[in-house]
């Protein structure tokens, strides 16, 4: 499990982190369309996933190393973030635990947006009665309240890391269905993909390449809302107690373990929460600030 | 009342019970059927086939799942809740005597969160653009993209470690004057009210900028009502079905934000309840809490749904 974990979520993330292919300048004008809250949020994302990715070669084995009597230690030079309830290194508790929350998050994400795209340019493309059925059936999902789900889907199964990838994919599968079967259904009713059916091409070709190509745009910037639900709902799942396990810890996970530092104003419980608002806050900004979105659209946000 | 009105909403009805027959099904399908043979699991790998059979039998795992399903169901409709697997009391004891905790805290909420909120909401919308409206969204944003516990975790640090006027994580269970109890309901409530207050305000301020926005209240300025008498006499009447709306669905994030609340402040509510059931996987306590959230979930979420239908003027005036 923790190998599955550590070799999935970097593959993961390098490849959602991998920019296009493009000369240095073309990069640069992508850049500058992001605006400075837009670079920001970006700055922070990437930071994150950088400290996800290279966490292990960045920690040096001493400060992860459990043990010195030292415990909720403030913020000084040798704890940059203070130490926590075993008196461990937080900022390496921290890093330590990007992997599991933007990996573990950024997997169930793919999963449930991966998932909601191919039903609902399945619904899309063929008939009615396909669309009825998975609309109804996904609907039904949504009469579950998200943390209440997710609490049922851990009493039946346990919260094993692969186990928590595919309960936060189910649950956020019916959102990002019902956001792109609405713009999958309007691709469908325009007239080249009528004149793609009349030339005899399958339901198949319909879905990859007549709608597929025009709700991906769209489709991504819901990926990092959906995003955003994900790393909360995980979070505070750890938070409860059961989400990611001990002794590896995700931010949610950090915070409950630390919760005795609160009568002390210890750093140590605030650091990881700061995290996680530190993540979600500058995802959002990405969001709203993508290139090539309107204005109106901006502001109505 | 018009037929189409009574239509719509017999639908809505209908549609909500189905709904909540399908949630029984999944919940039963999660917790007792899917994750495989819950008599083995108790007795462990080295158990003889004859000792799992016997369990099986006594658990009545020995009948089909639609019937067992269909067994539970009935027990659920009769009241008849089953007996908790750690503390072997009726679950509908446990619940009986948590619900009434739950109810009271979610009603304070309430009571606090829908003045405020509409207040902020209706003052944002109309002062839409100005410094006011632009930190009310800012700070609502924030609240709304942090998890709850950041918020509790916050409060807590604010208002009982630095300015020491609330106790912190700590419930008082016997609770004597009406001060201590007012102490003891403050965090859970302030925490509560944030996360409501935040969502409600929004929904609030996008219901009644989309009436301020529409062609009559030009109308109303041009023939030069005071905006004081524009937003309250015409705006507002019509915002209200839209508003109703905006609060019974904030309600419902009170659902997942109880959740954290109880756990983080040892609050004795159902809540609490269903977390402990689930870490000690206690199944018939975990589908009977299970069923009472998706239960008030989909009240709440169908009174929404009922306000818009009935607010909707176009239906009214068929």
């Amino acid at each position: 499990m923790e190998t599955t974990t550590s070799t999935l979520a970097p593959d993961a993330t390098a490849s959602a982190a991998a920019a296009p292919p493009a000369r240095r300048s073309n990069l640069l004008r992508r850049l500058g369309g992001f605006g400075p809250s837009g670079l920001l949020g970006l700055a922070v994302l990437l930071f994150w996933v950088l400290a996800a990715l290279l966490g292990p070669w960045l920690l040096s084995h001493s400060m992860a190393a459990a043990g010195t009597s030292n415990v909720f230690a403030p913020i000084s030079a040798a704890h940059w973030l203070g130490t926590d309830y075993l008196g461990r290194d937080m900022l390496a508790r921290v890093i330590e635990g990007a992997r599991y929350t933007v990996g573990v998050a950024l997997l169930a994400t793919l999963l449930a947006s991966g998932t909601g795209t191919v039903l609902a340019l399945l619904a899309a493309a063929s008939g009615r009665w396909i669309d009825a059925v998975l609309s109804r059936g996904l609907d039904t999902l949504t009469a579950i309240p998200s943390k209440m789900f997710a609490l049922i889907m851990v009493a039946g199964f346990g919260s094993s890391v692969p186990m928590l990838v595919v309960m936060a994919g189910i649950i956020y599968v019916p959102g990002a269905y019902r956001i792109a079967r609405s713009l999958a259904v309007n691709i469908n009713a325009l007239d080249y993909v009528t004149v793609a059916r009349t030339r005899g091409e399958g339901t198949l070709y319909i879905m990859l390449r007549e709608i597929l190509p025009n709700i991906a745009g769209p489709m991504l910037a819901d990926l990092g809302l959906r995003f955003v639900y994900v790393v909360l709902l995980l979070a505070s799942l750890s938070f409860l107690g059961l989400g990611i396990q001990p002794p590896v810890a995700d931010w949610g996970s950090l915070v409950r373990e630390n919760i005795g530092a609160l009568a002390m104003g210890g750093a140590s419980v605030i650091v990881p929460a700061l995290a996680i608002a530190s993540l979600t806050i500058a995802v959002n900004l990405v969001i709203d600030n993508l290139p090539g979105r309107s204005a109106r659209e901006r502001g109505a946000r | 009342m018009n037929p189409v009105i009574l239509r719509l909403l017999g639908q809505r009805l209908v549609l909500a019970l189905l709904s909540l027959l399908a949630v029984s099904v999944v919940v039963f399908a999660i917790t007792s059927v899917l994750p495989g043979d819950a008599a083995q699991e108790q007795l462990g790998q080295d158990a003889t086939p004859e000792a799992v059979a016997a369990l099986r039998v006594q658990m009545g795992l020995d009948v089909p799942a639609p019937l067992r399903y269909a067994r539970w169901l009935g027990g659920l409709l009769k009241g008849d809740l089953g007996t908790s697997s750690t503390t072997q009391m009726p679950v509908g004891e446990l619940v009986a005597s948590r619900l009434p905790n739950s109810l009271l805290l979610a009603a304070v909420t309430a009571l606090f969160s829908v003045p405020i909120a509409l207040t902020l909401g209706i003052a944002s919308a109309v002062w839409r653009g100005s410094w006011f409206d632009r930190a009310a969204s800012t700070a609502a944003v924030g609240v709304v993209s942090v998890p709850e516990f950041l918020v509790a975790t916050l409060a807590v640090l604010v208002f009982a470690v630095q300015l020491r006027w609330l106790p912190a994580l700590s419930f008082v269970n016997d609770i004597e004057s009406l001060g201590q109890m007012l102490r003891a309901f403050a965090m859970p409530v302030l925490v509560l009210c944030c996360v409501i207050v935040a969502q409600m305000m929004r929904m609030t301020r996008a219901a009644v900028i989309d009436q301020l926005e529409a062609p009559y209240i030009e109308m109303v300025r041009l023939k030069g009502a005071s905006p004081m008498r524009m937003v309250l006499a015409h705006a507002l009447p019509n915002a209200v079905g839209p508003i109703a709306n905006a609060v019974a669905l904030s309600l419902s994030y009170l659902l997942g934000g109880v959740i954290i609340v109880e756990t983080i402040f040892n609050y004795p509510g159902i809540a609490k309840l269903m977390v402990d059931g689930v870490s000690q996987r206690d199944m018939p306590l975990v589908q009977t809490c299970a069923m009472i959230f998706c239960c008030a979930y989909l009240i709440l979420v169908t009174t929404a749904d009922v306000c818009g239908i009935l607010a909707n003027p176009r239906l009214r005036h068929r």
